[in-house]
C-alpha cells in the first residue's frame, strides 16, 4: 500500500450531505474485476445523465476540478453499504483524501485499507473549505501534522491514531496478524473449552 | 468512557472481552471471529487470497450463501451471463476452500441475514462478520454482528480474526406498549429520524425496555438490521427466553445437554446493573406511530400523518438545500400530505422485512383486498417461502394481484435485475431509500410490511391503522 505523508493537489468541493456508497458506485457496476478499474464509475449517476453525457454543473465535471485528488464533502460521507468498491472507485479515479465532518464507519475503515485518507473536520471548517474551493482549488494535506492548508486558511483534522500510523507507513494488517499466530492458536484452544457451543454442529452435507 | 475491568460491564463489553486475543499498544485489539458469512460480493476478497496463494484458515466457521445476485424467478428463464458468473464464482471459491455453501438450488438458500438465524448458525455471544453492512441484524440474539469491507473479508478468511478499536456504547430504551399496526420498522425509523443517519456512528447500540422485550425474534432482527441506518457499528438485544425458544432445534445449534449448558451461558449475557453507557436515548413506545420516509436518506422519515417538509421554513441553508435536492429527486411538493403521495409499485422483501411474521403482517392487510398497483413479494429464504405457502399466504398475495417469487436480495439492491423503473415510486419494506438504490432514477419510500400492504390497496402512502381496525 502506498504510504501517505503530505499531499498538495487540486481539490473538488462536493457540497452534499449523505453521499452514500450507492452513489459512489452504483450496484450495477460491481460485477467487474478490480483489474478493469472502477474510476470511470465513480459517482456515476451524479456525473452522467441517462444518455451517458456529462452533467455539466456537477463539480467533478467542471474543468477546474477535473484532476482533483482531494474531495471536500458534507456530513456522513460513505454511509450505507459496506462495498469496498466505493473506495476502489475513488482510488482508481485518483482521489487520495476525502475531507468531511463525518464518515460511515465501514467506509472509513475500507478507505484506510486502501491508502485513502478519511480526514474528519469541524462542520464549520468543511463549510469554509467548500467556500474556499469555489475560487481556489489547491489544498495541502499533512498527515504527520494533521492539518489541511490553503492560501488563506489552515484547519486541523482528526483521524484515529492507529489509522494514521497505518497510512503513514502503508501497512497491511495481514502481516502483523500472521506474526500473532501463536497467540491466536492459544486463544482458540482455551476458547473452545470456555465456549464449546460457539462451534457450529457439523451436519452431513 | 473507560470502564474498570472488574467493574460493571455492558453487554458489548462482555462480548469484546470474550473475543479479545491481544491488544496492541496503540489500542487496536485482535478479535476472534466465530462466524463468517460470504456472498457473491466476496470475489474481491477471494482474489486477494489467490494473490497470496493463501487458503481459508477456518473453513468450518465460514459459510457461503448466494443471495445478492440470485434470480427470483428461477424456472424457465435465462440468467444474464454476468449475473451467472457472480454465482459461479461464489461456488468455485467456496468449493476450492472447502467452505459450505447454501447455493442457488439449496432448499435452505435465502438472504444471509435470514438464513444465519434460521439455521442456528447465529447464536448469542458470537462475533459474526460478513461483507454486508446489515450484518448488524444478528445482534438480535445478543451476538455481535457487523459489516466489513473486502480487505477485511480477506483478512478474516486468512486468519479468522480482525483488528478493531472498541466501539462506544449507546443504550436505546423503548418502554411501553406499541399500538396495533406499529412494529419494529416504525421503532427503528423513529430512532433514525431523531438521531440522524450518522447519529450512532462509532457506537455499539443495545436496545432495552419493555417494548423491545415484547418483540418477537423477527421484530428484533428488523430492529437490529436497521441499526446501521443510524450509522451504528452494531445493534443488539440481550438474550432472554424468546431467544432461547427460537434457537431450540435449529439445525446448527447445539443439542441436548450441550444446548442446556449453552442456554445458561447465553442468559448470563446481560448488561450489569450500574454499567455506564456513553450515550442514552429514550423513546416512549406508546407514542410511536407508523412511519414512512419521504426523502433519500433513512433519516428523512416522518409519521404517516404528517406532510412533506418545506425547505423555505428551514433556517439552516445547508439543510434546506439538502431537502430541496431530495424533493426534486423524489418529485414531491413542499407541504404535500404524505397520504397524498401516489405510488407505482410495492416491494415486500429484503433482510429487513421478509421473515414469516413480516409476510403475515402484510397478508393480514391484503387478505380479501386488491392491490391498486403491481408489486413483488420475495420471502427472505426458501424455507420461509415454504412455510408461507403452507399457511396460504402466497394465495393472499396472488389474489391481491402481487407477484410471489423466490428468495433473494431482489429489489432491495437490484443486483439481480429486479429494479424499480426510472421515475417510478415504490413503497418498499427495504432499508435504503438512497438515490438509485432500487435502480437508476427509482424513488423509494421505506416502511413496514403492513404499511406497504396499506399503500398497495390504496394506491398511495396510507396509514395502516384504520385498515386493521376494520378487521377487528
Ligand atoms: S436484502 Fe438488501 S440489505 Fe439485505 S443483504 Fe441483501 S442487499 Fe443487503
Amino acid at each position: 500500500m502506498q504510504p501517505f505523508h503530505r499531499l498538495t493537489a487540486p481539490a473538488c468541493p462536493l457540497p452534499y450531505a449523505n453521499i452514500d456508497t450507492d452513489q459512489l458506485i452504483p450496484a450495477r457496476f460491481m460485477k467487474r474485476s478490480r483489474a478493469e478499474g472502477y474510476g470511470g464509475y465513480l459517482l456515476h449517476d451524479m456525473r452522467f445523465s441517462e444518455d451517458g453525457t456529462d452533467i455539466a454543473d456537477f463539480p467533478l465535471n467542471k474543468p477546474i476540478y477535473r484532476n482533483s485528488q482531494i474531495i471536500v464533502a458534507r456530513r456522513n460521507f460513505g454511509a450505507g453499504s459496506s462495498r469496498e468498491a466505493a473506495v476502489y472507485a475513488l482510488a482508481d479515479y485518483g482521489i487520495r483524501c476525502v475531507i468531511a465532518p463525518s464518515f460511515g464507519d465501514i467506509f472509513a475503515s475500507n478507505a484506510v485499507n486502501n491508502g485513502l485518507l478519511p480526514a474528519r473536520v469541524d462542520e464549520r471548517d468543511a463549510e469554509a473549505l467548500i467556500k474556499l474551493l469555489e475560487t481556489h482549488t489547491e489544498l495541502t494535506i499533512d498527515l504527520e501534522e494533521q492539518t489541511i492548508s490553503a492560501k488563506a486558511m489552515s484547519a486541523p483534522f482528526a483521524i484515529d491514531p492507529v489509522w494514521r500510523t497505518k497510512l503513514l507507513n502503508g501497512w497491511d494488517d495481514i502481516d502483523i496478524t500472521l506474526s500473532q499466530a501463536d497467540a491466536i492458536e492459544q486463544f482458540r484452544e482455551q476458547d473452545s473449552l470456555r465456549r464449546p457451543w460457539a462451534t457450529p454442529r457439523v451436519l452431513a452435507r | 468512557m473507560a470502564q474498570s475491568p472488574s467493574g460493571p460491564r455492558t453487554l458489548i463489553d462482555k462480548l469484546w472481552d470474550s473475543h479479545a486475543i491481544v491488544t496492541r499498544e496503540d489500542g487496536q485489539t485482535l478479535l476472534w471471529v466465530d462466524r463468517h458469512f460470504v456472498h457473491e460480493g466476496s470475489f474481491h476478497a477471494f482474489n486477494k487470497l489467490k494473490e497470496r496463494s493463501a487458503k481459508v484458515a477456518h473453513p468450518e466457521l465460514t459459510f457461503g450463501i448466494a443471495d445478492h445476485y440470485v434470480p427470483t424467478r428461477r424456472s424457465g428463464r435465462n440468467v444474464d451471463p454476468a449475473i451467472q458468473n457472480m454465482i459461479d464464482q461464489l461456488e468455485q471459491n467456496t468449493s476450492e476452500n472447502d467452505v459450505m455453501l447454501f447455493g442457488l438450488n439449496d432448499p435452505r438458500q435465502g438472504i444471509v441475514h435470514v438464513v444465519g438465524p434460521e439455521q442456528g448458525l447465529t447464536l448469542p455471544g458470537l462475533l459474526i462478520v460478513c461483507g454486508d453492512s446489515h450484518t448488524s441484524t444478528h445482534g438480535a440474539f445478543g451476538a455481535w454482528g457487523f459489516g466489513i469491507g473486502a480487505s477485511e473479508v480477506a483478512h478474516v478468511l486468512m486468519t479468522q480474526t480482525l483488528w478493531q478499536r472498541k466501539p462506544k456504547r449507546m443504550r436505546i430504551t423503548v418502554d411501553g406498549t406499541l399500538t396495533p399496526g406499529v412494529g419494529a420498522t416504525d421503532i427503528a425509523l423513529s430512532i433514525i429520524a431523531r438521531i440522524g443517519a450518522d447519529g450512532a456512528q462509532g457506537h455499539a447500540v443495545e436496545y432495552v425496555g419493555s417494548a423491545i422485550r415484547a418483540l418477537s425474534m423477527e421484530g428484533r432482527l428488523t430492529l437490529c438490521n436497521l441499526s446501521i441506518e443510524a450509522g451504528a457499528r452494531c445493534g443488539m438485544v440481550a438474550p432472554d427466553e424468546t431467544t432461547i425458544a427460537y434457537l431450540r432445534n435449529r439445525p446448527f445449534a447445539p443439542t441436548g445437554d450441550g444446548f442446556k449448558r449453552a442456554a445458561e451461558d447465553w442468559l448470563s449475557l446481560q448488561t450489569d446493573k450500574d454499567a455506564q453507557f456513553d450515550r442514552e436515548i429514550v423513546l416512549a413506545g406508546s407514542e410511536i406511530v407508523p412511519v414512512v420516509t419521504w426523502g433519500v436518506s433513512p433519516e428523512d422519515a416522518l409519521p404517516i400523518t404528517m406532510a412533506v417538509p418545506d425547505p423555505d421554513s428551514i433556517p439552516d441553508s445547508g439543510k434546506a438545500a439538502q431537502i430541496r435536492d431530495a424533493l426534486t429527486y423524489m418529485d414531491l411538493k413542499p407541504g404535500q400530505k404524505l397520504t397524498e403521495v401516489h405510488i407505482d409499485r410495492v416491494f415486500i422483501g429484503s433482510c429487513t422485512n421478509s421473515r414469516i411474521e413480516d409476510l403475515r403482517a402484510a397478508a393480514k392487510v391484503l387478505a380479501g383486498r386488491k392491490a391498486k398497483v403491481p408489486g413483488l413479494v420475495s420471502p427472505g429464504s426458501s424455507l420461509v417461502k415454504q412455510q408461507a405457502e403452507a399457511e396460504g399466504l402466497d394465495q393472499i398475495f396472488k389474489e391481491a394481484g402481487l407477484e410471489w417469487v423466490d428468495s433473494g436480495c431482489s429489489m432491495c439492491v437490484g443486483m439481480n435485475g429486479d429494479i424499480v423503473q426510472p421515475g417510478e415510486r415504490c413503497a418498499s419494506t427495504t432499508n435504503r431509500n438512497f438515490k438509485g438504490r432500487q435502480g437508476p432514477g427509482a424513488r423509494t419510500h421505506l416502511m413496514s410490511p403492513a404499511m406497504v400492504a396499506a399503500a398497495a390497496v390504496t394506491g398511495h402512502l396510507a396509514d395502516v391503522r384504520p385498515l386493521i381496525e376494520e378487521r377487528t
